[in-house]
């Protein structure tokens, strides 16, 4: 490990805060990330799964520094973001990239697909005239538009085209990093493949690393190599794909895999983990473990310490107090 | 066999596009075709009209003929003249009022938007601002210079900048917001070229809605004020000023104040139409002012 990751984070933490009141005073906070940290190397895929508000979209935006974070530290190609304000994180913008969610509103309607695709290159100064519009026109080769497609308005586009052009956009400056929030999932499943294949080959010919962002699970079995799983703002589980899919040693992240539907009729419904009541409010985290309250396997211990993320195995870190370090994977007992 | 009728009927005519157009936004087409109407009238008013200024003690008070299509004053002078004349005071003022304010509330709401250190002071600001009521600051600026368009235009236009800034400020700020706008910035994308490229071309067609809504009220306060003798002077016939000097025949010349006082009101609601269809057709979000 001799090259710095292209994107480590350390012990990131975001709350926003709460007011309330005749006097908007501040009556408390929303811990949406609460000391997340993980790196990526170059090529590779780290996948961030949860529920809706676990924080793994505030953990992307803040990554890119749309936000600024609590505490924590930022670190892209080794270089520290962290503080970095407006004039002087912009230098930094180029090496890492974004794609949204929404094709449709994370393109502006105003302006024609060659503009938007264009528009790194032109801010970053890297090629302008006649150029850009070569460059682009490549740019749209390559994810499988047509260059001729230049001039329409993004309207025009279906989803997973539309979704193209923010790859292409995202790849224009040749960035080290690309986080990609939830990229697929306003896609049909058939696009969604396309979309994911031409983003694995993309990885594979400019060595890009990605954090990406999802909450589907058969979306990151097929691109992630690493997998992290975050609940309540906190990472629980972190693993390679393989080993997270095949033993999962976190509560959590069984009862997650448990409720991803597996097409096979013949499958054993017993043993199943299906999780009781609601996530709590991240205003209002429980003590302790933050899963306490949902866990199957809880302890009285769980409501009073918080579980830190340990290395059980090389490369698998679980935050549960019943998972010690070294520690087999032993099939745990419902305590309730 | 049965002859098969042949189908001879001719198409139905279609509605040209203007007829559609029409049928689709009644409202920018009636307040557009009175606006033009009314503008077209207030440019040609030296042809169109007899000398508004001319008196003629003979032929004071006269009731609406086929001479005086609009009566005269207690001057004698035409109110058909004076009327079309006042017509230019009042929508100079309605259009220069809501360019200006439309000017510096955009760059107040761009900046007030834009930047959240400056927020908190400017519409702070603007609240005081809009707490004064024109009619009170253009009476005070008065007192203090002399009367005229300028101080006119600029008593009207004060109270009315925040009323812009509050709409292009909302507007900015949820335009900031939009995932466009982020990957834009994420893009690397910053400046000049994010507020001109991203966040100004959506504020513009409220921009003009608004623009519309303090053109109206701008006419109506100058009616006020001109009336009241803190407007123009009072030897330029506005519609306020010639309604204050017809105030006291009301009762003998009642065309004095009420042609005057029809055509303010038609111009208003005409203005008033415009903006409305604008809104509806350019921006269906844009709650109506109060």
């Amino acid at each position: 490990m001799s090259e710095a990751p292209s994107l480590e984070v350390r012990n990131l933490v975001k709350h926003f805060p709460i007011h309330s009141g005749l006097l908007q005073r501040r009556t408390g906070w929303v811990r949406a990330v609460d000391g997340v940290s993980f790196a990526i190397k170059r090529g590779e895929t780290l996948g961030l799964v949860g529920e809706s508000g676990c924080g793994k979209s505030t953990v992307g935006k803040t990554v890119l520094k749309l936000m600024e974070p609590s505490s924590g530290q930022i670190l892209i190609e080794g270089t520290d973001v962290t503080h970095l304000a407006g004039g002087a994180m912009w230098p930094h913008r180029r090496r890492i990239q974004t794609v949204f969610q929404d094709p449709y509103s994370s393109l502006n309607p105003r302006l024609t697909a060659g503009t938007i695709v264009g528009e790194p290159l032109e801010n970053f100064g890297l090629a302008k005239g006649s150029e850009k519009e070569a460059r682009v026109a490549a740019l749209f080769e390559r994810v499988g538009l047509r260059p001729d497609a230049m001039n329409r308005y993004t309207h025009e586009f279906s989803g997973g085209q539309r979704q193209r052009l923010g790859i292409a956009k995202a790849l224009s400056v040749n960035p080290d990093v690309i986080v990609a929030d939830e990229p697929v999932s306003a896609l049909d499943v058939s696009v969604q493949a396309q979309v994911l294949n031409l983003m694995i080959d993309l990885q594979d010919e400019y060595r890009l690393a990605y954090l990406f962002i999802s909450h589907d699970l058969a979306v990151m079995r097929h691109i992630s190599h690493r997998i992290a799983v975050m609940y309540l703002g906190r990472i629980v589980e972190l693993a390679d794909k393989r080993t997270l899919f095949s033993a999962p040693q976190h509560p959590y992240t069984e009862a997650l895999l448990a409720a991803a539907p597996v097409p096979d009729p013949k499958r054993k419904k017993a043993g199943r983990v299906v999780l009781k009541g609601d996530v709590p409010s991240p205003a209002k985290p429980p003590s302790g473990c933050h899963f306490h309250t949902r866990c199957p396997y809880a302890l009285p211990v769980c409501r009073q310490q918080d579980p830190p993320l340990i290395e059980v195995a090389p490369g698998h870190h679980v935050a549960c107090l019943r998972r010690p370090a070294g520690g087999d994977p032993v099939p745990l007992t419902p305590t309730a | 066999m049965v002859a098969i009728p042949q189908d001879t009927a001719a198409p139905l005519p279609r509605p040209g596009r203007f007829g559609t157009f029409v049928r689709r936004n009644p409202t920018i087409f009636f307040g557009g075709l009175l606006l033009i109407l009314l503008v077209a009238a207030a440019l040609a008013a030296p042809w169109l009209t007899a000398d508004p200024f001319r008196l003629s003690p003979v032929n004071r008070l006269r009731p609406p003929s086929e001479r005086w299509w609009f009566g005269t004053d207690q001057f004698g002078r035409d109110v058909f003249a004076r009327t079309i004349h006042g017509a230019r005071v009042s929508l100079l003022v309605g259009l220069l009022v809501a360019v200006a304010s439309a000017f510096i509330g955009l760059a107040l709401g761009l900046v007030c938007g834009y930047f959240k250190r400056v927020d908190g002071i400017v519409m702070r600001v603007m609240d005081g601002l809009m707490a004064i009521p024109s009619i009170l600051l253009a009476i005070a600026l008065i007192t203090l210079t002399r009367p005229g368009l300028a101080i006119v235009i600029t008593a009207i236009v004060i109270p009315e900048v925040p009323r812009v800034v509050r709409v292009v400020r909302s507007i900015v700020l949820s335009i900031r917001a939009q995932p466009y706008v982020e990957s834009a910035i994420a893009g690397g994308t910053r400046g000049a070229r994010l507020l001109t490229r991203h966040i100004l071309p959506n504020t513009l067609a409220p921009l003009i809605v608004q623009g519309t809504y303090v053109c109206a009220s701008a006419m109506l306060i100058e009616a006020g004020l001109s009336f009241l003798g803190a407007g123009v002077p009072p030897e330029v016939p506005s519609w306020g000023n010639i309604i204050a000097q017809g105030r006291s025949f009301f009762q003998i010349a009642p065309w004095t104040i009420l042609i005057p006082g029809a055509f303010l009101a038609l111009t208003v609601l005409a203005v008033n139409l415009l903006g409305d269809g604008l809104r509806d057709r350019l921006d269906p979000r844009l709650a109506r002012r109060m």
